[in-house]
């Protein structure tokens, strides 16, 4: 396979960089409302819902709050949409090309995974609203808590595969061997990464920093037009990039352990995953930010050094 | 073609900011009916927003009095056009047993303007639907957006 500068950019933004990224995304944010909905006994939005909102975001006006700056307001948003974007191709890219794979992009990963929390902080705290700047010192409390636990699942499954760095390298690995989730220390990991990504996402019970009753949008509070729905497609592309995140690293990636028909079997993982972040969402009130950082810092934490000493061990 | 993109999602995504102008709340309790499984307004996708920076539409319940009428106004300006108003209830169309009071600032049409009217102490859920309706009939009526 030859990576020339026209098929970097191709798998950039055609796929299975932002196009591909944002499409799936949009269409798993329908997935989380019409779910929510029949949980509720609704009927739910129509599948094109999460289009029509972007669409219509895109044609309305767009205010800069006073006393905000610009470019840091306006621009936080698109860093973020770049960042997942480049995310989501580093994880696909390595599951299709595993060989391909450069030293070190588990690290860049985890770089670009902070970068999301970072732009709400940034955007939040630039638009000069007090409950916006409330909402980004929660989000920071929130990445102080979930950040720790989501390292050492990754640490547990780096020291199961015998110490490989590179995502293609632990992909041949499991497919080799079996998912890392199939093993005791695996799916101690797998649980705690989850609840990690359930916080990243921000998403009940750990929607703490948007709270729409308590602090109206918090973070997003103050973007309107254009630059909420970037905003509102960053947060869907990390929705489909968190699934993939989990399906990589604790479910084998896209391929089934029967080879042949992974295409379908494969492509149902990350939908499996999102289905139970939706339950688990739609199932629990919102928790106190002490609460949330409690949670994180005594059982998820103890949860996931368990993990960790049981792949020392060798289980 | 840019412009009927413009006008179908908007009409598809109403996302509803609900203003509360001294109601005396019967109104804002009847708004959360919309939303449980009777009538699920989400099928048509609305939503209920919890700023007027993200909103689409404004439920203005309640007779404006003096005092809440320059924040009425302030929210209005804050809404990202294009928007549309709906007075909500007897109280914000006429001022309803209110007309008399001393601190009555006059129905809501004389300050900005309302594209909507939806009748009733409170209206019903389905009044509410056809005012709904109206909205989006009125949406594809707009010539300039």
């Amino acid at each position: 396979m030859n990576m020339s500068v026209g098929w970097v950019f191709f798998y950039l933004l055609v796929f299975p960089g932002f196009l591909f990224t944002s499409v799936v995304g949009l269409l798993y944010t329908w997935i989380d409302r019409k779910v929510t909905a029949r949980i509720q006994f609704r009927v739910g939005p129509p599948l094109l819902q999460p289009f029509y909102d972007f669409f219509k975001l895109l044609g309305k006006d767009t205010f800069v709050p006073e006393g905000a700056p610009r470019s840091i307001f306006l621009g936080a948003p698109l860093v973020g949409l770049a960042s997942v974007s480049v995310l989501s191709t580093v994880l696909l890219v390595s599951n299709m090309f595993p060989q391909q794979a450069f030293a070190g992009d588990l690290i860049v990963v985890l770089y670009l995974f902070v970068f999301v929390p970072i732009i709400l902080i940034i955007g939040a705290s630039a638009s000069s609203n007090p409950i916006s700047a409330l909402g980004a010192s929660r989000e920071m409390s929130l990445y102080l808590a979930y950040e720790l636990p989501l390292l050492f699942a990754l640490a547990t499954i780096i020291v199961k595969s015998g110490g490989l760095l590179k995502i293609g390298d632990l992909l041949q690995w499991q497919w080799a061997n079996h998912p890392f989730l199939y093993s005791a220390s695996g799916a101690i990991a797998f649980v705690s990464a989850f609840l990690c990504m359930q916080a990243k996402l921000g998403f009940v019970p750990f929607d703490i920093a948007e709270a729409e009753q308590e602090i109206m949008g918090g973070t997003i509070l103050e973007y309107s037009g254009p630059a909420l729905a970037v905003l509102k497609l960053t947060k869907a592309m990390l929705y489909f990039t968190a699934s993939i995140f989990l399906t990589v690293f604790f479910w084998g990636g896209f391929r089934s352990p029967r080879d042949g028909w992974y295409h379908i079997l494969g492509w149902l993982k990350p939908v499996a995953i999102i289905v139970l972040i939706i339950l688990i969402k739609n199932t629990n009130p919102r928790l106190r930010i002490d609460q949330a950082l409690r949670f994180f810092w005594s059982i998820v934490l103890v949860l996931s050094i368990v993990g960790f000493i049981l792949a020392a061990v060798g289980l | 073609m840019l412009k009927g993109l413009k006008k179908g999602a908007l009409a598809r995504s109403l996302w509803v900011y609900h203003v509360s102008a001294s109601p005396c709340n019967n109104c804002d309790i009847e708004i959360l009916d919309l939303l449980t499984p009777r009538f699920d307004v989400e099928r048509f996708g609305l939503l209920l927003v919890g700023s007027p920076r993200h909103a689409d539409l404004l439920l203005v319940t309640g007779m404006v009095n003096k005092k809440v009428l320059d924040r009425v106004l302030r929210v209005y300006a804050q809404t990202p056009k294009p928007c549309l108003v709906a007075a909500f209830g007897s109280c914000a169309i006429s001022g309803d047993l209110f007309v008399d009071s001393y601190n009555f600032a006059g129905p809501l049409d004389k300050h900005i303007p309302v594209d909507v009217y939806i009748g009733g102490c409170p209206p019903k859920p389905e009044a509410m639907i056809l005012g709904v309706v109206r909205a989006i009939e009125k949406i594809k009526k707009l010539k300039d957006l």
